[in-house]
């Protein structure tokens, strides 16, 4: 990796860029190869290594550029490769199947049919990825850069124009010009609370006191969403460019990256990036001769969801437990230290760069009123097509689900989509037709909130669901306040009872009096919005609660206490496939041909015979 | 032990909003965070040793009890919980015989349980030391594990 | 600088200095207000949430904590509005689920017009503390030694000495105990010791050389000794002596 050293002026910066971006255009094929937090699993390592050895096999260095990106977003079907020029997208590669991929495609310039995309077995191939559905419904203006640079490599994304805003910024702009176009973009925080970010910068800017600090959010302890993730392990540098260019209109030297200790790579990577910002001259004292002096802190999570609320977050930063505190005087005017900080959340700052790049009016055109911009959404549980997702605010859940998300696995039903974490809600099929933003969602009960959005099918059972969010914010909870530490357990209580059949018919009636008690009486928003899932699911799922209270019954088949697995007869061929891996011995192989005998004394109810068995014999009553 | 700490806490510049940090660095080190090491952070870096125990015991990426050569995560995220995660925890504290939090008599393996690892289209997730598997069903368990143990 | 406003509580119009808080401008006037977690001499924490009020800024009306609410020209609070009490009455009914036998809970309680708990027998809890923090905050505040912390996260939080054993910077002054709402924390002396069981300390009581009273640990007079540098044998008599 070459090193030019420090670029002194703006001058320098345009010209290495124009350097490296002619680089790039030399027509040479380009591979590069995923490695976001799917793919890993996936086996991405061992493919990128196999590349990397059959390269240097074939001495084909000269002809390919291999590049190990951040997430490309379809993490369905990991591990996934692009191939420049031509754009051709290639799934489930193994790594016996890399030599081919440079003989046959590099080479010769042919297309692999059984790497290509398919939706479905009997659909045709897609060989673009821009043609793919799941991508060609996306708007990746913030994410789309991930599969064109290595995020170890700043060379890269100077090539793409990187730090040319920071550049323009410093150079070109006051800051509170730079401010007045954020507000004019109309941009909104997307951690959760949507707040304009202009706004927020301005009076943090305004605030009485020297030194003011700039802090990214990257504790994105929402189970279930990882956008953050795949943009600062993908492209740490936007996050940082962003923050500088914060940093210079609010008129503070010095930022914090709070990264959650359960994002190693995302860690490795901003930190990386940091050091490469500081040795080219982009992070430090006098930036590109501009006078503005900017250092920056990495700052690790230590396993606390409730470090993602901003002022837990700061308490974790001045080395105390992350305990919240009142906000009535907001942080951006005393915050860390008890001085003026401003908070956004990694997507708000990534969004930044391109906003002073194109112009607010731009920024402004995409996405709803009152809604600009795109969002990225981590798309998982029962869809066909899991993975990050970029799209224009405003696109209705029906679209995102369907279109792009390639509806419902296994050809089974839409039950219902859970958004925004623990502090949202279970949204039905009638509501499908919402258009995801700040305001609607918020209406419906639930919230957009950092931008998890799972998928729930039939096999789901939404008293679970509720129970399961509770009992992730009680072991969550920072313990502070009474209405949180024990009324979240009381919830919990209520739930479990609910679905180990225990529930009694004034069991609702208290779960309404706690939620609207943690609404109104809990000091920070994790106990505020807890009662969310409850209520959602109590509103567009009470027949699912009545039965498990009323009935003793769980109609998804989910709640232990409620449920038992039997054999069924007819179609049960007794080939005891599911007698060994039983772990409790329950099943008894009576003779070929004949139906197993499960013993309802011994069986625990842990669905391995049920997920082993091909023939469908195993029913949930 | 005292240099070890010491040399941590150097690489961090002595900074109060690195104490999390230095607490990880040291739990790297020796596998938790064993008593001494806590005492000497506290002396080193002029905080009550009540605050350096507060912070132990707040997060939960911390351990104050030694644990096992291979640490067991599941991810319990909403992700994996809708696929069947709880199922996964269970039958792994089945085949370990410990319950989530502990750690087996040998010493060989620690269970515990995260809260979102961020690989939530492969769920359910489980790692064990730096190694991912996803997609997990039960039958896939005890291979699993069979993979480390001696 | 003290710059004054006008806010009105209850529907009655105060003036009071700008930054104080809503608590201290109500009980300056008479005006009650219940609180657990508060005490004069250590910063508000907003823990314990009694002391909830509707506040009005323009068209907005929140709930907040007054404790921590600072006052501003023209504001409008409700000290006990059919929402406050409202709430006040579960905070006090999670309360006494955690602490079903504490006589400072069930007398609060039964203020509100609660017996019992909402809440099944079955999970009743015996506790005395309500981790209000008050002990821990008049240690760290107060006395300057943070011999005990809020160990643990969520429900299982609590104060504690580090590592659950002797605190060892504890020097059995006893403010925990003397601030402590609900008696959690509990002080005993017998034979010329001083005991703090909660902390597993306990404390050696000097003897007054003239009226042979035992009246304060021997730690506690020596760390004030050398905190004020003060002469060997100061306090070798007590107050009512010297």
């Amino acid at each position: 990796m070459k090193m030019p050293g420090k670029l002194k002026t703006a001058k320098a910066l345009a010209a290495l860029h124009k350097k490296l971006a002619q680089e790039l255009d030399t027509g040479k094929c380009r591979i590069s190869v995923c490695n976001g937090t799917a793919c890993r699993p996936y086996g991405s390592n061992p493919v990128a290594e196999a590349f990397r050895s059959e390269i240097e096999k074939r001495n084909m260095a000269d002809q390919v550029d291999f590049k190990i990106t951040g997430c490309h977003g379809f993490c369905e079907r990991g591990p996934i490769a692009i191939i420049e020029p031509g754009n051709l997208f290639y799934q489930r590669i193994k790594p016996s199947d890399v030599p081919e991929i440079l003989e046959k495609t590099v080479r010769r310039k042919e297309t692999i049919q059984a790497l290509l995309f398919k939706q479905g077995a009997s659909t045709p191939a897609v060989e673009r990825q821009n043609e793919i559905p799941f991508y060609r419904n996306q708007q990746r203006i913030v994410l789309g850069n991930n599969t064109r640079i290595d995020p170890t490599s700043i060379e890269d994304y100077i090539a793409i124009g990187g730090y040319a805003a920071l550049s323009r910024a410093l150079f070109e702009l006051q800051p509170e010009q730079v401010i007045g176009m954020v507000k004019e973009s109309g941009l909104r925080g997307r951690g959760g609370g949507g707040f304009p970010t202009g706004t927020k910068w301005e009076t943090c800017r305004k605030a009485h006191g020297d030194i003011k600090y700039v802090i990214v959010n990257a504790d994105e302890g929402d189970p279930g969403a990882y956008a953050n993730e795949g943009l600062l392990t993908g492209n740490p540098h936007s996050v940082l460019e962003g923050l500088l260019i914060g940093a210079f209109a609010i008129g503070s030297n010095q930022g914090y990256i709070y990264v959650r200790n359960e994002y190693p790579l995302a860690l490795k990577n901003i930190t990386l990036a940091i050091e490469q910002a500081e040795k080219f001259g982009l992070i430090g004292k006098n930036i590109l001769g501009s006078g503005f002096d900017f250092s920056v802190r990495v700052n690790r999570g230590g396993g606390a969801f409730v470090c993602g609320e901003s002022t837990a977050l700061m308490a974790s930063l001045e080395g105390k437990p992350g305990e919240p505190r009142a906000k009535y005087i907001h942080t951006v005017e005393r915050g860390l230290w008890d001085r003026p900080s401003c908070l956004n959340n990694v997507e708000t700052w990534a969004n930044i760069p391109l906003i002073v790049n194109n112009g607010a009016a731009w920024f402004s055109k995409i996405g709803a009123p009152g809604n600009s911009g795109t969002k990225i959404f981590s798309l998982t549980g029962k869809v066909n097509n899991t993975g990050l997702v970029e799209v224009p605010m405003g696109i209705r859940l029906r679209d995102i689900i369907f279109d792009i998300g390639g509806g419902i696995r296994g050809g089974r039903k839409f039950k219902a989509v859970q958004t925004g974490g623990p502090s949202g809600g279970c949204l039905p099929e009638k509501l499908l037709d919402s258009p995801v933003d700040f305001d609607t969602l918020t209406k419906a009960g639930s919230m957009m909130g950092s931008g998890g959005m799972i998928v729930m099918d039939e096999g789901n059972c939404m008293v679970d669901v509720a129970r399961y969010f509770l009992t992730f914010l009680e072991e969550e909870s920072c313990g502070k306040c009474v209405p949180c530490r024990e009324g979240v357990k009381r919830m919990r209580q209520i739930l479990t009872d609910i679905t180990e059949g225990k529930g009694r018919e004034s069991d609702l009636e208290l779960l309404s009096q706690l939620s609207s008690h943690l609404q109104d009486s809990a000091l920070c928003a994790l106990g505020s919005s807890a009662p969310n899932p409850v209520l959602t699911t109590i509103q567009y799922f009470r027949d699912e609660y009545e039965a498990h209270i009323k009935h003793k019954k769980c109609p998804a088949g989910v709640c232990k206490s409620l449920i038992k697995f039997a054999v069924v007869d007819d179609k049960c061929p007794g080939c005891g496939l599911c007698v060994k891996p039983c772990p409790t011995q329950a099943i008894t192989f009576i003779g070929k041909k004949k139906p197993v005998a499960l013993d309802q004394s011994k069986c625990i109810k842990c669905r391995t015979c049920y997920d082993i068995c091909k023939m469908g014999a195993v029913s949930i009553e | 032990m005292t240099d070890k700490v010491a040399g941590i806490i150097r690489k961090h510049g002595g900074d109060p909003s690195q104490m999390v940090a230095i607490l990880q660095d040291i739990q790297s080190e020796y596998n938790y965070l064993p008593r001494a090491a806590l005492d000497k952070l506290s002396r080193k870096m002029d905080m009550p040793l009540s605050q350096v125990y507060s912070m132990a015991t707040f997060f939960r990426a911390f351990s104050l009890e030694e644990r096992g050569k291979h640490i067991v995560s599941v991810c319990l995220g909403t992700a994996c919980h809708v696929r069947g995660a709880d199922l996964i925890l269970e039958s792994l504290e089945r085949q370990l015989h410990v319950k989530r939090g502990q750690t087996t008599p040998d010493r060989g393996f620690t269970l515990e349980s995260v809260n979102c690892m961020g690989c939530c289209a492969t769920g359910p997730v489980v790692k064990i030391g730096e190694e991912f598997f996803g997609q997990m069903t039960n039958d896939k368990v005890e291979p699993m594990l069979n993979k480390f143990k001696e | 600088m003290s710059e004054l406003v006008n806010l009105t509580i209850n529907g009655v119009k105060y003036t009071a200095e700008k930054g104080s808080m809503v608590l201290k401008v109500a009980r300056d006037h008479g005006i009650r207000i219940p609180t657990l977690c508060d005490h004069e001499a250590i910063e508000p924490y907003g823990a314990c949430r009694l002391c909830i009020v509707e506040a009005t800024r323009g068209t907005r009306t929140r709930i907040v904590t007054s404790c921590l609410y600072p006052v501003e020209e023209g504001l409008v609070v409700q000290t006990d509005s059919p929402r406050i009490i409202k709430n006040r009455r579960m905070l006090l009914d999670l309360l006494l689920a955690r602490c079903s036998e504490n006589k400072v809970i069930q007398d609060l309680a039964a203020e509100y017009g609660l017996e019992k708990p909402s809440f099944r027998e079955e999970y009743w809890e015996k506790h005395n503390c309500i981790v209000c923090g008050l002990c821990v905050r008049a240690c760290e505040q107060v006395v300057g030694v943070s011999a005990i912390s809020l160990v643990n996260r969520g429900v299982s939080k609590e104060p504690k000495p580090p590592f659950l054993e002797k605190a060892k910077a504890c020097i059995g002054c006893g403010s925990c105990y003397y601030v402590c709402p609900t008696g959690a924390v509990k002080l005993e002396e017998k034979n010329g010791v001083r005991y703090i069981r909660n902390w597993k300390v306990e404390f050696k009581l000097k003897k007054c050389g003239k009226c042979g009273i035992q009246w304060a640990p021997e730690a506690q007079l020596e760390y004030i000794r050398k905190k004020w540098n003060l002469a060997p044998g100061f306090f070798d008599t007590c107050p009512d002596c010297r």
